[in-house]
């Protein structure tokens, strides 16, 4: 198989493969969460506190006082990881070529060198929050081979982006193709671990926000 | 390989073409080939003094177009020239013999310089079955391996003999393979294009003629020196693509300024080939220049790779009918899921046995 083939398939049935997998996988988290429900809360709620869900949602983005100097590396690496890792994905003239090839749906893009930057700048914080990881004891505590998988899930696809854009290691064919074959990977893995976060954060940050506003402790 | 008759300098003159004109010709192959200044003295000598190769020239499953391509130009090159002269003592588009005539002039090229002729080959080969292309009732197949076996080497031009090309191309009613799929106990080079570039013909034959082998080639068998680079590298839209600027459709705005045609399915970035620095018609333009993005037609199975007009990171495959089918598997499943769940707490809901204090202290 040629690298222009492993490209093609790839493209083709690897990505519908890919897509079938992430969309059936993400219902099916969902119903399986809401389904679930929770059992209705008889008492009484402590403090009318509408909007406290919808608060909490931007507050846990933020850090809490006196707990950014405690542990700057994992709010600084979070948020450039994010940020970079948005822009990458959502502002990469290709990328919204292949929104626009199956949703119709597109938007300008920024120029290369700034979704090069963004890129660097993303592939690097997820070296140091990796290595905070690992040398904060309590993070290393709480890590287990799930999230060092999901780690280099998100890593895979920056890195060969960023190698076949520049056109080194191996040639373009081939790294566009390990590219879209490891994005397709992280599809494939999304809904089926911490990564789903993607996904739920926002709503399970709504409803935290919530039943502590009921609870009279309203963001 | 060389057999009597005029030397290429002979032939050149005879021509009409200078001294100057050669030696410029000569520079120019040795900058094509990454050869250093120094070797054009050498180059020069060796084409000067060469004398007519014999070339074997067999076209099967192809249009033609490798020939046009490397025949006709308005204003005959040195390149046209050189392989005009040097080359061809069996040729069927065009050679003036024909039927009977024309087969025993490839049987006495072959003969008269057993192991020293070149073998040019443009079309695949069906394997499917014989009689799918045949040239003077001789299989394309029988006629590849007879006239191989006393060739120095093999040059396979154009995408077809490279890779098979669009007569391969899924599902392949014939069966058809590459040169390069058949003749094994000979160096194979390819020169793939759609249709080739004429220069790389005649730069790989003036090292052959200068140094007695062919150029160094990668691991499809091309000649590494123009074939080492993507479209895309050398691009001269290539500042559009850094900066975002691209062509929407082939009559906007964009395409007007000569934006960069990656939305409009570009292939540059996957090609490998020396169009956006040669140029065609002796450097006058490429497809790129004239508005078209490149299709990618010297890679190997390019006329399977997706739609021309499709960006190279657009799905093309059944993505959107394999994301309706999973919406509609993933909200079945998702249902089933939910009335378990259901169903699951229900009945542990009933199972549930209240425990008291006096239970507990009977039970002590
Ligand atoms: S026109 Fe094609 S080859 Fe040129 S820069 Fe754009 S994508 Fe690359």
């Amino acid at each position: 198989m040629s690298a222009l083939e492993l490209l093609t398939w790839a493209r083709g049935t690897g990505l519908s493969l890919a897509l079938v997998i992430f969309v059936f996988g993400i219902l099916l988290r969902l119903f399986e969460i809401f389904s679930l429900g929770r059992k209705a809360d008889l008492s009484r709620a402590r403090d009318t506190s509408p909007g406290s869900g919808w608060r909490t949602i931007v507050r846990r983005s933020l850090p809490p006082p006196g707990l950014f100097k405690r542990s700057p590396v994992t709010y600084i690496g979070g948020y450039v990881f994010h940020i970079g890792f948005a822009i990458t994905l959502l502002f990469f003239v290709p990328h919204i070529e292949l929104v626009r090839g199956l949703t119709g749906l597109s938007w300008p893009g920024l120029p290369m060198q700034v979704v090069d930057i963004a890129a660097v700048a993303a592939i690097l914080a997820l070296f140091v929050v990796l290595a905070s990881r690992l040398t904060n004891p309590v993070k290393r505590f709480l890590s287990g081979a799930q999230d060092y998988f999901a780690w280099l899930l998100t890593l895979l696809p920056l890195l060969t982006g960023y190698l076949a854009f520049h056109h080194v290691i191996v040639d373009y064919t081939l790294m566009l193709a390990l590219h879209i074959l490891s994005v397709e990977l992280l599809l494939v893995a999304l809904p089926f671990t911490k990564l789903f976060h993607t996904v739920s954060v926002f709503v399970s940050r709504w409803y935290n926000g919530d039943i502590f506003g009921r609870k009279g402790v309203a963001s | 390989m060389a057999i009597d008759g005029p030397t290429i300098a002979e032939v050149l003159r005879q021509q009409g073409i200078s001294r100057r004109g050669f030696l410029k010709f000569c520079a120019t192959t040795a900058s094509l080939m990454a050869l250093p200044p120094s070797m054009v003295p050498a180059i020069a000598a060796a084409l000067e003094n060469a004398r007519r190769p014999s070339v074997i020239w067999l076209s099967f499953q192809e249009c033609t177009g490798c020939t046009e391509s490397l025949t006709r130009s308005h204003s005959p090159s040195i390149e046209a020239l050189i392989l005009e002269q040097i080359s061809l003592d069996y040729h069927h588009t065009l050679q003036a013999a024909s039927g009977t005539a024309a087969e025993a002039a490839r049987k006495a090229a072959m003969q008269e310089n057993a192991g020293k002729y070149l073998l040019v080959v443009d079309g695949s080969i069906p394997l499917g079955n014989a009689g799918f292309s045949t040239i003077a009732g001789i299989s394309n197949l029988d006629m590849l391996k007879e006239t191989a076996a006393g060739a120095a080497a093999v040059i396979a031009v154009g995408t077809c003999a490279a890779y098979g090309g669009i007569p391969a191309a899924q599902p392949n009613p014939t069966g058809a393979v590459p040169v390069s799929a058949i003749i094994k106990d000979k160096p194979v080079l390819n020169v793939p294009g759609c249709p080739p570039i004429p220069v790389v013909i005649t730069g790989v034959l003036a090292h052959f003629l200068t140094f007695g082998s062919l150029p160094e080639l990668d691991a499809l068998g091309r000649p590494k020196t123009f074939y080492g680079e993507t479209i895309h590298d050398r691009c001269y839209r290539r500042p559009f693509y850094d900066q975002g600027k691209f062509a929407e459709t082939f009559d906007d705005e964009g395409a007007r300024k000569g934006w960069c045609l990656f939305k409009l399915g570009c292939k540059g970035p996957v090609t490998y080939n020396a169009c956006a620095t040669t140029k065609w018609n002796q450097g006058v333009s490429f497809p790129i220049q004239s508005g078209h993005g490149c299709i990618g037609c010297s890679e190997p199975g390019f006329w399977d790779a997706g739609p021309f007009y499709k960006a190279l990171s657009m799905p093309i495959g059944p993505a959107k009918a394999a994301v309706g089918a999973a919406v509609v598997a993933g909200l079945a499943a998702g249902s089933a899921v939910a009335l378990r769940n259901r169903s699951a707490k229900k009945s542990a809901q009933a199972a549930h046995q209240k425990v008291t204090v006096a239970d507990l202290e009977k039970s002590k």
